[in-house]
């Protein structure tokens, strides 16, 4: 049978649980009204090894494979699917291209305390006016004495003012194109740094995303990661592992929305009978439970292949792609089966609805990842 | 220095009871087993004094199979090794102090850190009993512990109040909420406790205290009355009822 796990996976996916269920998940609404960052929550995930997760324990991680990072976001995600997305962040485009591309003293200096959880990290790589096209960036890094100063503005930057370093990309070569951009780890404890007020987002409200304006912001030369060139392949190198990881956030959300809704079913009585026992209701109950499964195998499945270093690019694509958009539809259904109270903010599937809208969006939208399949079918 | 945490397996608060068909113990069908909160914050004392001046920490637990999870759990947690004394931990707190104390006797512990209480069964006896099978001294009921040199000061929770007392060790001391804030077990932890190994040994033969002659639930509650008619005459209801039955006034 699969997903058969490992007595590790299982264990990681408990404690995951465990914690998600009793830490995180009695303030998400809360937090969701407020807005507040979840301060305490992150200093207590890195502690316990969430943050840097398939870090070896060399670096400061916690050492486990892939599936048991995704079964830890996806728990997470149950509970708040804001607390997901910066842990998400940090583990799969902070620590993981540096853990891929770093030199020894990088991983030293910048990935040991980014996995332990002693600071957060994050990703700047869309633009105002370079999203979906990446390729299109104009941040510019030029030569200085000793390494290397940015000039230029990066958008909707997740974890934006609660993050040290950010591995970011600027290009080093104006005629170049795509070869002409490098990936550099920024210190974001500098004033050339300017974090804008944190976007009034639809959901995932105590996540902090920000426009940065990067203003003369210095990086040293033993912070470039990777080679002058390579700066997409470093971004792009842990593409699939963030899809999926997005994938999984979108899945704990469309469970919790689920679990919400069967409850809601048994419990709300119209024309003399709880609402589940109206067939209409059992359809859309019977057909969410039916995405569910099938997203959630092929996140799982994604997740064993990339755990096990195979490629695994269209079956990451094609888990986000399914799962996310899904997810928006499930908690659609969520929200419709709760009538008028789904529309308020007293039941949790309002939150859900709005939380979940982004995943279809970021990380890659669900058109790219049509094309990044239709392209590899074709090939 | 040599500490021991003994850990109590005890169903979740959300389990469900359900009174077995013999009338006087716990039916185990469906239920979720935790390890005791009390116990909880003993374990984490012991490793906080891990941390800060050095010891080495034992768990163990009086119990079957199902109690391993515990102890897999204070592993995660940080302790350095794991007993298992295979016995019936659940009923006779004296017949438990018996067997803690015939493991405990000559292994030269400095310290030993139980509940103050297990969780449902409530007896606060077994740490006591313990002590005086030990002829060690006691504290109990402990929110707060400092160790001196062979010594140790504690501060407990009495009625209405606090007391500190002081004395020496070896001692017993009962762990109360309010003594610390117990951690959740890092991954790094978890994976360790997997390769660490729980010894297993039968418990000691031990003469009986009390038993258990029945056990049952309480009865349920009477269904909720709803007041008829409009606000003053409900509120003239509610006034009777209050006065008449329940007599609060
Ligand atoms: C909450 C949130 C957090 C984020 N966090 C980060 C972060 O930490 N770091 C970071 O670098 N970025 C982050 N992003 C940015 C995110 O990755 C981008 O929003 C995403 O890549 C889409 O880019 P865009 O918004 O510019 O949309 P656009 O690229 O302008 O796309 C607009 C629409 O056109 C479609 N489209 C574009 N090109 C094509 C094409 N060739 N064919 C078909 N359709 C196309 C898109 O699919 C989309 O529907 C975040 C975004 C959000 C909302
Ligand atoms: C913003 C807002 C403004 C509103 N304004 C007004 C107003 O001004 N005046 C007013 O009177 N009301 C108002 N309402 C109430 C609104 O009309 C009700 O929310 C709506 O009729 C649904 O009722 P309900 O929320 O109780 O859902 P329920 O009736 O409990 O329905 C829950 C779910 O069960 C489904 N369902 C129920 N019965 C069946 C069945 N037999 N077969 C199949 N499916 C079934 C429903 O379609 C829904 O999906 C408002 C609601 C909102 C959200």
């Amino acid at each position: 049978m699969f997903p058969r796990f490992t007595d590790d996976q299982t264990a990681v996916r408990d404690a995951a649980r465990d914690f998600a269920q009793s830490e995180i998940a009695p303030g998400a609404a809360a937090r969701d009204a407020s807005g507040e960052f979840a301060k305490d929550i992150f200093q207590q995930l890195g502690e316990m090894g969430f943050m840097g997760m398939t870090v070896p324990e060399a670096y400061g991680g916690a050492g486990v494979d892939f599936l048991s990072y995704i079964l830890a976001l996806e728990q997470v995600a149950y509970a708040d699917a804001s607390v997901a997305v910066a842990m998400s962040v940090n583990n799969s485009v902070a620590c993981a291209p540096i853990l891929a591309f770093g030199t020894e003293a990088q991983k030293q200096k910048y990935l040991k305390p980014l996995a332990n959880g002693e600071v957060m990290g994050g990703f700047m790589l869309t633009e105002p006016d370079a999203g979906s096209d990446a390729a299109a960036l104009k941040t510019r890094a030029t030569r200085v004495e000793g390494g290397w100063k940015l000039n230029g503005a990066k958008a909707w930057i997740t974890n934006g003012g609660v993050a040290r370093y950010f591995v970011t990309m600027a290009r080093t070569d104006p005629d170049k194109g795509k070869k002409g951009i490098s990936a550099f780890i920024l210190d974001a404890s500098q004033p050339g740094v300017v974090m804008g007020r944190p976007e009034e987002k639809m959901g995932l409200r105590s996540s902090k995303t920000v426009m940065v304006a990067l203003e003369d912001a210095f990086v040293p030369e033993d912070a470039i990661l990777g080679k002058p060139g390579d700066g997409l392949k470093v971004a792009f190198g842990g593409l699939d592992g963030g899809r999926i990881g997005i994938a999984a956030q979108a899945l704990g959300i469309a469970q919790r929305a689920m679990d919400e809704s069967v409850a809601y079913a048994k419990a709300r009585i119209s024309f003399g009978k709880p609402i589940g026992e109206h067939q209409m209701i059992q359809t859309y109950l019977a057909e969410m439970e039916a995405r569910l499964q099938a997203a959630r195998l092929l996140v799982y499945r994604a997740a064993s292949l990339k755990g096990a270093g195979r490629t695994c690019t269209v079956e990451a694509a094609t888990a986000k792609l399914f799962t996310t958009e899904s997810a928006v539809w499930i908690c659609d259904r969520a929200v419709q089966i709760h009538g008028g109270y789904g529309y308020s903010r007293e039941y949790t599937v309002e939150r859900l609805y709005r939380d979940v809208r982004v995943t279809t969006i970021y990380e890659g939208t669900s058109e790219i990842q049509r094309m990044v399949i239709a392209r590899e079918l074709l090939k | 220095m040599k500490i021991l945490v003994a850990l109590k397996q005890v169903p979740d608060t959300e389990t469900k009871i359900k009174v077995a068909a013999d009338g006087k113990s716990l039916d185990p069908a469906d239920v979720k087993w935790i390890t005791s909160p009390y116990d909880e914050y003993a374990l984490e004392e012991a490793i906080r004094i891990k941390e800060g001046k050095g010891a080495e920490v034992m768990a163990l637990s009086v119990g079957g199979d199902t109690a391993k999870d515990v102890l897999k759990n204070a592993l995660a947690l940080g302790a350095d090794s794991a007993v298992l004394l295979k016995g019936d931990g659940q009923g006779d707190a004296f017949a438990v102090a018996q067997m803690i104390a015939a493991y405990a006797k000559d292994k030269g512990f400095d310290l030993i850190l139980c509940g103050n209480k297990g969780l449902g069964g409530d007896n606060a006896a077994m740490g006591p009993m313990l002590a005086e099978l030990l002829g060690v001294a006691q504290a109990n009921v402990v929110v707060k512990l400092e160790l001196g040199e062979g010594t140790f000061k504690a501060e407990r929770e009495i009625e209405g109040g606090s007391e500190v007392v002081e004395g020496a060790l070896p001692a017993v001391i009962t762990a109360q909420k309010g003594l610390n804030e117990p951690r959740y077990a890092s991954l790094k932890g978890i994976m360790a406790a997997k390769k660490k190994t729980i010894e297993e040994l039968d418990a000691a033969a031990v003469t009986a205290g009390a038993q258990v002659s029945a056990l049952a639930l309480p009865p349920e509650r009477p269904a909720g009355r709803l007041l008829q008619g409009d606000a003053p005459a409900q509120a003239q209801a509610l006034l009777q009822a209050l006065k008449d039955e329940a007599k609060v006034f």
